[in-house]
């Protein structure tokens, strides 16, 4: 029995704890707002929030994720989660939208760590974030808004 | 998306064969007839624009689009949605919308039927009166029961934003909905004029963003079922291998494995969670039977294609005499343009859930080609396909995948379920490198070719060679899109160009290899706009021509091709000088999927790094129908597509394909995007695709670029890539 925190709620799951967080968020905890993409961090679909920052969670064992805050894009909040998605919505950003969360998640660390980010600094924290429908463009501009609106 | 010719009639006895003989492993039951299925609930099928089908009013005053058509990101959902609610004149918030049900009869592509269908960027175009019908006669019927409830003419009835009132009299859509869906659907509706239009041509807000933005939005990979199995399946290295036999002693062995068999695709490990069933397949010892498989390179398979050049081939155009234009042209331009084999390459990896019981199966899938699914699946069960239910969900992206006329994936599904007694609802899902290296890629194509040019910028003869395997020769649309070998899909782009080429030659080869090809966006237009457009930027250099004027001379015949490329043009500052070293511009056009897009390509080249800086669009798609969307879709070409102007390639080393995930085959990244602007003509005439024809213009405008900065030029992709290595 492995117990995680996840969404501000404790959870006590029969895996294995070498298991992916990735699995143990969609096959056990039902959150299946987190997708799998690639199976090694190469794509950033799994993103979720440990301790505050952005990692991918197929790449995670959840014993190494015992003790630590696990946030979703389920349950991420806060005006920094709230300008994202407002800024998102308000430029359309996703097309078929699976790569979305982790997106939104990687977006929240970069604007949290750093509320001006200009496109340099744009292009390094979303490195890891793939979007085969290529709505870059506009997943740079929401972010700009969203840094906008943040004040 | 597929692109399929509209006058779509599947063959239905050779689907059975031409199935088997394309996946190589499956045998199929017995022959079922294929056709639409019937309108649940038995009786024939009401009215093509019975609002009943299409739309329902709710209680709480929400109006639901029933879409006919997938989303896969296209926001085709948000279009249809847009052609109801303009005729209906409810207002935009209170639009919503939900996948239709599997039923050929009621939600038939009007371009392909009878089919459930979404590909070859038909969507808005085929529903594009449909959809307005469908939200005309509603208004008509809630304009009936207004009417009646308050004893008026149904002439001094108005809506306007989901609110119907007469003098003082008020009610919202909902509260006449009862009333109204129980009034005669009326046989003849009026269409509103283009200027009386207030959502069309219009920004509203896609009705798919909130969804997809707080991890609510269901795709088919989130689906769960009480008493679920996950199924991976260990595929072949090689394509056309069979299973000669397994040991599954280890694989059973891991905690959560609950079954191990055999299907003609490979072997199937369950378990109760995808982990369980990848760690399970890992330590599964499968010996196979390689004697029918590809088991040779990629270039060797490319030395067939050289061989193929030697010969005749298929004549697909035969105009005028180019050997003789060829022979008295001012200057001539040869080259072979080269393309690898390229995955889709979708986000979400393949994946489907099948439930069965005794009076047939469901499925919970992202597909585009429902009536295909619900047939293959019967197939393969020993059932009528209206005994297949689909509940459709959202795909994570496709690019043609979602879309075989095989249905591959659906098949090895059905098998899985079938193979354990049906005894759990089971969930296949494909990891990234099933879905990198499980074929059905774009094809490996060779063109050859001899154009010339006079001294006056005319063409002088034009031989085009084409060598690629077929993608519709052994599907349900071989009847209408392959006639004696020649598929139109592999010379599309070429054969249909709208440049004024008199003397014209063009010749199609094809090649075989049990290595499975598919449509991938935009189909042949992904190689032969390259090859088209390459070549025509040439033949303008030898005549002393600037690129836009060659090609505006050679398209004077159609308004709308000069159009697009004098607003790209213009828009983007052609003809004023590009400063910095190493920098160039380049332009290109096509017209596909009856759109028409320029593009201009800003780029800086360092050493052998193509850094694209700025791609400026024009499109003509007739009456655009969601300005941001269309502009998204050329936006997300761009990116999509970039990648395979970069670096992607499939390449196989004795038959095993050398790519597996992200890293060897690598989409475009956010530091790569380009600045992009799109610019829509305006326009009255019908809607014609978006989702495909972004992706055509792309590759050629960077080469063009490249050369423009270089003075080099590419002649195959990813550029940089002349011979196909492996």
């Amino acid at each position: 029995m492995v117990s995680l925190n996840v969404n501000g709620r404790i959870v006590d799951l029969d895996v294995n704890p070498r298991m992916p967080l990735l699995w143990a968020l969609r096959d056990f905890v039902g959150l299946t707002g987190t997708k799998f993409g690639c199976g090694r961090a190469l794509c950033g679909a799994c993103t979720v929030h440990i301790d505050g920052q952005a990692a991918r969670a197929c790449s995670i064992m959840v014993g190494d994720a015992v003790g630590k805050t696990i946030t979703t894009i389920e349950a991420v909040s806060g005006p920094v989660a709230d300008a994202v998605r407002a800024a998102w919505q308000k430029l359309d950003v996703v097309q078929c939208g699976y790569c979305q969360s982790g997106q939104i998640m990687s977006a929240i660390t970069l604007l949290t760590g750093n509320r001006k980010p200009n496109d340099e600094d744009i292009d390094l924290g979303m490195e890891g974030n793939i979007c085969r429908c290529g709505t870059y463009q506009r997943i740079r501009a929401a972010i700009h808004e969203a840094a906008s609106t943040l004040g | 998306m597929p692109m399929i010719t509209p006058a779509f009639k599947p063959s239905r006895r050779d689907f059975l064969r031409e199935a088997a003989a394309t996946i190589g492993v499956f045998t199929l039951g017995t022959f079922i007839p294929f056709g639409p299925a019937r309108a649940e609930g038995g009786g024939p099928a009401p009215g093509p624009f019975d609002p009943n089908i299409f739309l329902q009013i709710s209680p709480d005053n929400t109006v639901t689009l029933i879409s006919k058509h997938f989303e896969m990101g296209q926001g085709v959902t948000t279009g249809l949605a847009t052609l109801v609610a303009e005729e209906l004149d409810a207002d935009w918030s209170q639009m919503r919308f939900v996948f239709a049900p599997a039923n050929a009869a009621l939600y038939n592509n009007l371009l392909f039927g009878p089919v459930q269908a979404t590909g070859g960027s038909t969507s808005t175009a085929e529903a594009f009166t449909q959809m307005r019908q469908v939200g005309a006669a509603a208004r008509a019927m809630l304009v009936s029961a207004a009417a009646a409830k308050w004893g008026v003419p149904a002439s001094e009835i108005a809506i306007s934003q989901g609110v119907v009132s007469q003098g003082a009299n008020r009610a919202t859509l909902a509260e006449l909905a009862e009333a109204a869906m129980r009034m005669p659907v009326p046989q003849k509706v009026s269409l509103k004029e283009p200027k009386a239009w207030k959502l069309i041509g219009t920004h509203v807000p896609r009705l798919d963003s909130v969804a997809k933005t707080t991890g609510a939005a269901v795709f088919a990979l989130d689906v769960r079922r009480p008493g679920m199995l996950t199924a991976v399946v260990r595929h072949p290295d090689v394509f056309g291998a069979t299973v000669a036999s397994f040991d599954a002693t280890d694989a059973r062995k891991v905690d959560g494995v609950v079954d191990v068999q055999q299907l003609p695709t490979g072997v199937a490990v369950y378990a109760t969670n995808t982990w369980a069933a990848i760690e399970g397949r890992k330590v599964l010892r499968v010996s196979w039977d390689t004697s029918k498989a590809e088991t040779r390179s990629t270039a060797q398979i490319f030395d067939e294609y050289r061989d193929l050049l030697a010969q005749p081939g298929l004549q697909a155009v035969k105009r005028g005499d180019a050997s003789a234009a060829l022979a008295r042209a001012a200057k001539i331009v040869e080259a072979e343009f080269t393309f690898p084999y390229l995955a889709h390459a979708p986000m979400e990896p393949l994946n489907c859930t099948m439930e069965l019981s005794a009076n047939g199966a469901e499925i919970w899938s992202g597909c585009q080609l429902q009536t295909i699914d619900q047939f293959v699946a019967a197939q393969i069960l020993g059932l009528k396909p209206e005994q297949v239910k689909i509940n459709t969900f959202f795909g994570g992206g496709s690019f043609g995948r979602r879309g075989n006329p095989v249905a591959d994936w659906v098949a090895e599904l059905a098998f899985a379920a079938k193979a354990i007694g049906g005894r759990a609802p089971v969930h296949l899902v494909w990891t990234r490198e099933d879905d990198i290296k499980g074929g059905f890629y774009r094809p490996m194509v060779l063109h050859r070719v001899r154009a010339g040019v006079t001294a006056d910028g005319a063409i002088s003869g034009w031989q085009h060679q084409l060598v690629s395997k077929s993608i519709f020769t052994g599907t349900p649309f071989e009847s209408s899109s392959v006639k004696e070998g020649l598929d139109a899909s592999s010379v599309e782009g070429v054969s249909d160009t709208d440049y004024a080429i008199p003397d014209f030659d063009v010749r199609q080869h094809n090649v075989t290899t049990p290595l499975p090809v598919l449509w991938w966006r935009s189909v042949g237009n992904s190689h032969t706009a390259f090859a088209m457009e390459t070549a025509i930027d040439e033949l303008a250099a030898l005549a002393g021509k600037d690129p836009v004027a060659f090609r505006t001379a050679l398209l004077a015949h159609d308004p709308r091709d000069v159009a697009v490329i004098r607003l790209a043009a213009e828009k983007s500052g052609w003809g004023s000088p590009i400063a910095g070293a190493g920098r160039g511009r380049g332009i290109a056009f096509h017209h596909s999927f009856g759109t028409r897009i320029a593009m201009v390509a800003d780029v800086t080249v360092h050493g052998t790094t193509i850094q694209v800086e700025r791609m400026v669009a024009a499109a003509d798609v007739g009456v655009p129908v969601n300005p941001d969307v269309i502009a998204a879709q050329i936006e997300g070409a761009i990116g999509f597509a970039l990648s395979m102007v970069l670096r992607n390639q499939i390449t196989l080393r004795g038959g095993v394909v050398q790519q597996g995930n992200f890293d060897d085959y690598e989409p475009t990244r956010m530091r790569e995007m380009p600045k992009v602007e799109v610019h829509i003509v305006p326009s009255t005439e019908p809607p014609s695709g978006i989702g495909e024809p972004g992706v055509p213009p792309v590759a050629p405008a960077i080469g063009n670029a490249v050369a423009a900065a270089t003075g080099t030029r590419l002649h195959g992709l990813p550029l940089g890539f002349a011979t196909l290595s492996g």
